[in-house]
């Protein structure tokens, strides 16, 4: 199998609806047919990332702690809406430190998300086999 | 009137639709992902000068929930669930903009 | 529904509510299995444990095969090893024993 560039397009706020669960559960689902997998976060998709996020009184799973085993899974291309971001009056720093080993660079850790503009977001787009929009 | 948001405002306008229909006695408790309208970004504008009269409440388990408890604009107020009740209690009808 | 020693489990034998797990339930579904639980599968079953409370996922059989081989010696770290322990597959038989639910995409 020919390995295809799959682009998952995340829109939405975690928890009011369960669209940034669905979307975490097919990609990990997807994870298992290695194609090189990128997942970008625009709009209120960027609050998926946003650290110290606690469900617990709303009784929700705290599915923000699976984004940091993604790395394991080969899944370290985070696009993250730079102009989504200061929309919402927020920045690289309120965001969960995700890192992946680089099996390459003897296990240094790296850092998987990249703040780009809607414009670099464009061109990340065109590149892509599939995109799957959540 | 008690008016409950659960809709980001950057992705639906039931936060404008209410703030249009809201009169000089009523309230605003933004919940579920309403919640994102009380995090201090482009959109909590929309709200301050309510909030500067202590009109604007948001549900503190959501916003813990999305990790924004640091973010929340001045003057809106949390409150938890048991808050939430005593504010349907104390304006008796309800407005749910869904 | 069926239990075991009074936890609920679901029709294919995982547990219903996770925080019902304690190690008798472990050892009482291995032994269903004809398995004795040795030293070696509570390894894999704390791994898996501490891995879903960090991560609130399962982990997929390659992500915990390299996973086990970094922490208990690369010996260990293959599938041949850790089906070895778990016949039934270390993602579905080791989650099970360990409370966990069935792994995503496992089928």
């Amino acid at each position: 199998m020919s390995t295809k560039k799959f682009m998952y397009l995340n829109r939405r706020a975690p928890y009011g609806s369960v669209y940034a669960l669905e979307s975490l559960e097919v990609v990990l689902i997807a994870a298992a047919f290695d194609q090189d997998v990128s997942l970008s976060f625009i709009d209120d998709g960027v609050y998926q990332l946003v650290e110290g996020q606690n469900p617990e009184g709303i009784g929700m799973k705290n599915f923000s702690k699976t984004f940091h085993a993604l790395g394991d899974y080969d899944i370290n291309q985070f696009y993250v809406s730079a102009e989504s971001l200061e929309e919402r009056g927020l920045s690289l720093d309120d965001l969960m430190p995700l890192v992946w080993e680089d099996e390459d660079d003897d296990w240094a850790e790296k850092p998987s998300i990249k703040v780009v503009s809607n414009v670099e977001l464009t061109k990340i787009l065109s590149e892509q086999d599939v995109c799957l929009s959540f | 009137m008690l008016h409950t948001v659960n809709k980001s405002s950057f992705e639906r306008n039931s936060l404008k639709s209410c703030l249009n229909a809201i009169d000089d006695t009523s309230v605003i408790l933004l919940i579920e992902d309403g919640v994102i309208s009380a995090a201090n970004n482009e959109n909590s504008s929309m709200l301050a000068g309510l909030a500067t009269e202590g009109r604007v409440f948001a549900l503190q388990e959501d916003v813990d929930a999305r990790g924004i408890s640091s973010k929340v604009a001045d003057n809106i107020k949390l409150v938890d669930y048991a808050g939430f009740v005593d504010l349907v209690e104390e304006y008796g009808t309800t407005v749910s903009w869904v | 529904m069926a239990d075991i020693l009074g936890a609920e489990v679901d029709e294919e034998g995982f547990l219903v509510d996770l925080k019902d797990w304690t190690k008798e339930i472990a050892v009482e579904m291995a032994k269903g299995d004809d398995i004795d639980l040795s030293e070696e599968h509570w390894d894999v079953i704390n791994f898996l444990r501490d891995y879903f409370e960090e991560y609130q996922i399962a982990p997929a059989v390659r992500v915990l095969t390299k996973a086990i081989g970094k922490q208990f010696g690369k010996e260990k770290g293959n599938s041949k090893y850790l089906y070895s322990l778990f016949p039934y597959g270390p993602g579905k038989q080791g989650c099970r024993f360990a409370g966990l639910p069935k792994p995503t995409g496992c089928i």
